[in-house]
């Protein structure tokens, strides 16, 4: 029987260390919706998505009772719009109007985001996906709770550097007409590379073509009770420092999973994975920063960094793929800044550096994300971080992402706040050495040859 | 059986415990186990229950508690076993 050392251990997670678990979120396919008609396309939309997720926010809040576990967000990702809206969109408005037909089922719903107005281009660009893309910026200005990401590369493809290319120009287009709110809108745009299918967290949450009608996918956090852990042993050596993060990440995860199989039960849909992400949140101790300096860094940047990073990220996959059945999405360790206290703290210190970012990059979950940067920098710069990070997501295999946001009318040493979970940044400086020649040669990167597999 | 854990934390004082039962006796609740503890100066209290045969919805229960805990200046929760036999119990 559980006994009160368990039972205090667990609220002690919960009350003090910000444990919670981050985002239940519903995948469903829209593929069943499309038509040649864009009212009727938009009216089948409204009609699946809001017949499916009735129930998703109540659920969501019963279990999150029942079992004394905040649950933060409840969420949806649908189908790439791109492939949903291609026989009915002529015209990058026409996707527009299904964007404003997904943000008002949010608001209905009660849910702060759908993720999904997405299109997957890693090898080409249909012409549909090349309107989505080019309906980006309107989309996102004219919409509140709408996610959007686009994929340009995978190991299995190569990168396509005529989207690359575009979306360079889109990220400065989407600052523009966001810029009375510091840019917002590139903090709901997100380029990726090997883009997972089942991805439950935004902005990158997409519901992919290989999934089921409707699934229920579950992000758990927890960065906070990995940095407790770590206060209790603080000179440990690295087997006893490995085995920490594991225990506490399998317990972490089994938390997860427990909701998710509730979820799944309650609202009828099949479960399907846990993303077991160290999440953090601008929340005092709720950072991954603070983890890396638990380990033994004086500020995230210092040298080190990768290596506990990586080693942090490692553990806590260990840990946590025991715990659940299925795992997928992004796991591992997010390292956002402007939702990172520590990463904020870091970078106004001055030892936390884009590039040393995109070294860390290669070793965690995601990629470059969250980061402000001058609003004068060029598209063909912003093109040639993203050709990086992708670059990076295809030799390692590994999922790679761009969320990064020039913020218009601001510079290096100025500071924005986006508000919420998204938290604040302090600009940071680019590498401003012209990389135009090289992204604007056209065409695509071919896959590397350890992609050839058969 | 139906189990949930109750926990009450706060300053010590008397008849918390007997507030708890008297609810939970008048919802037809069974107590299956009781352990008290001080951690860092403060009361720590847990109750494992079967509420198979509660006559409320485990809102209107955790809603009487949460009233108790008020009235008696502890913090009192209601929890379903599961989430501590999950994360401690391979």
């Amino acid at each position: 029987m559980i006994n009160i050392t368990e039972v205090i251990e667990t609220n002690k997670m919960i009350e003090q260390e910000n444990l919670d678990v981050r985002t239940i979120t519903m995948g469903i396919s829209l593929l069943d919706c499309a038509t040649d008609d864009l009212d009727k396309t938009c009216e089948n939309i409204y009609n699946k998505i809001t017949g499916l997720t009735r129930n998703l926010v109540q659920t969501g809040e019963d279990i999150s009772r029942e079992f004394g576990i905040p649950i933060v967000n409840k969420r949806i990702s649908v189908t790439p719009i791109a492939i949903v809206g291609s026989s009915c969109c002529k015209t990058p408005h026409d996707y527009v109007q299904i964007c404003k037909t997904l943000d008002k089922i949010a608001a209905e719903v009660g849910i702060n985001f759908i993720g999904g107005y997405s299109a997957i281009v890693s090898k080409g660009m249909t012409k549909s996906d090349e309107m989505l893309i080019r309906s980006i910026p309107e989309a996102l200005s004219c919409t509140e709770r709408i996610c959007s990401s686009i994929n340009v590369g995978s190991t299995k493809t190569g990168i396509n550097m005529d989207a690359v290319r575009l979306l360079g120009d889109i990220i400065k287009e989407t600052a523009e007409m966001t810029k009375d709110r510091d840019s917002l809108g590139c903090a709901k745009l997100v380029v990726l590379c090997n883009a997972p299918d089942d991805n439950p967290f935004m902005a990158g949450a997409f519901h992919g073509v290989s999934e089921a009608d409707a699934i229920i996918n579950v992000g758990v956090s927890g960065p906070g009770v990995v940095k407790y852990a770590l206060e209790q042993i603080p000179d440990a050596n690295f087997e006893v420092l490995c085995e920490t993060i594991k225990k506490t990440a399998f317990k972490i995860t089994r938390v997860g999973q427990l909701v998710a199989q509730e979820a799944s039960r309650r609202l009828g849909v099949p479960f399907g994975i846990i993303d077991l992400s160290l999440a953090p949140t601008p929340a005092i101790g709720d950072s991954v920063a603070d983890i890396l300096e638990r380990i033994g860094l004086e500020r995230t940047g210092a040298p080190g960094t990768t290596a506990a990073l990586a080693l942090l990220n490692d553990q806590v996959k260990k840990g946590g793929v025991m715990a659940s059945s299925y795992v997928g999405g992004l796991s591992g360790a997010f390292i956002p800044v402007s939702e990172d206290q520590g990463m904020i703290d870091a970078v106004e210190a001055g030892a936390l550096t884009i590039e040393k970012l995109e070294a860390m990059t290669c070793v965690c979950s995601v990629g470059l994300d969250m980061i402000a940067i001058p609003g004068d920098t060029k598209a063909t710069t912003i093109a040639g971080i993203i050709a990086d990070e992708s670059a990076i997501g295809m030799i390692n295999q590994k999922t790679t992402a761009v969320r990064i946001i020039p913020v218009i009318g601001k510079c290096v040493g100025e500071s924005v706040e986006f508000g919420g979970l998204l938290g604040h940044a302090p600009v940071m400086p680019v590498n401003n050495f012209d990389c135009s020649l090289f992204v604007n040669r056209g065409g695509r990167i071919p896959s590397p040859i350890h992609s050839f597999k058969n | 059986m139906s189990k949930i854990i109750i926990t009450a934390v706060g300053k010590d004082k008397v008849g918390i415990a007997a507030a708890i039962c008297s609810a939970l006796a008048n919802n037809n609740v069974n107590v299956l186990d009781i352990t008290q503890t001080i951690v860092e100066d403060f009361f720590n209290m847990m109750m494992i229950v079967d509420i198979s045969n509660c006559l409320v919805s485990f809102g209107e229960l955790s809603d009487s508690m949460n009233k108790i805990g008020e009235l008696k200046g502890v913090q009192i929760k209601c929890q379903r076993e599961d989430i501590f036999d999950k994360m401690h119990r391979i």
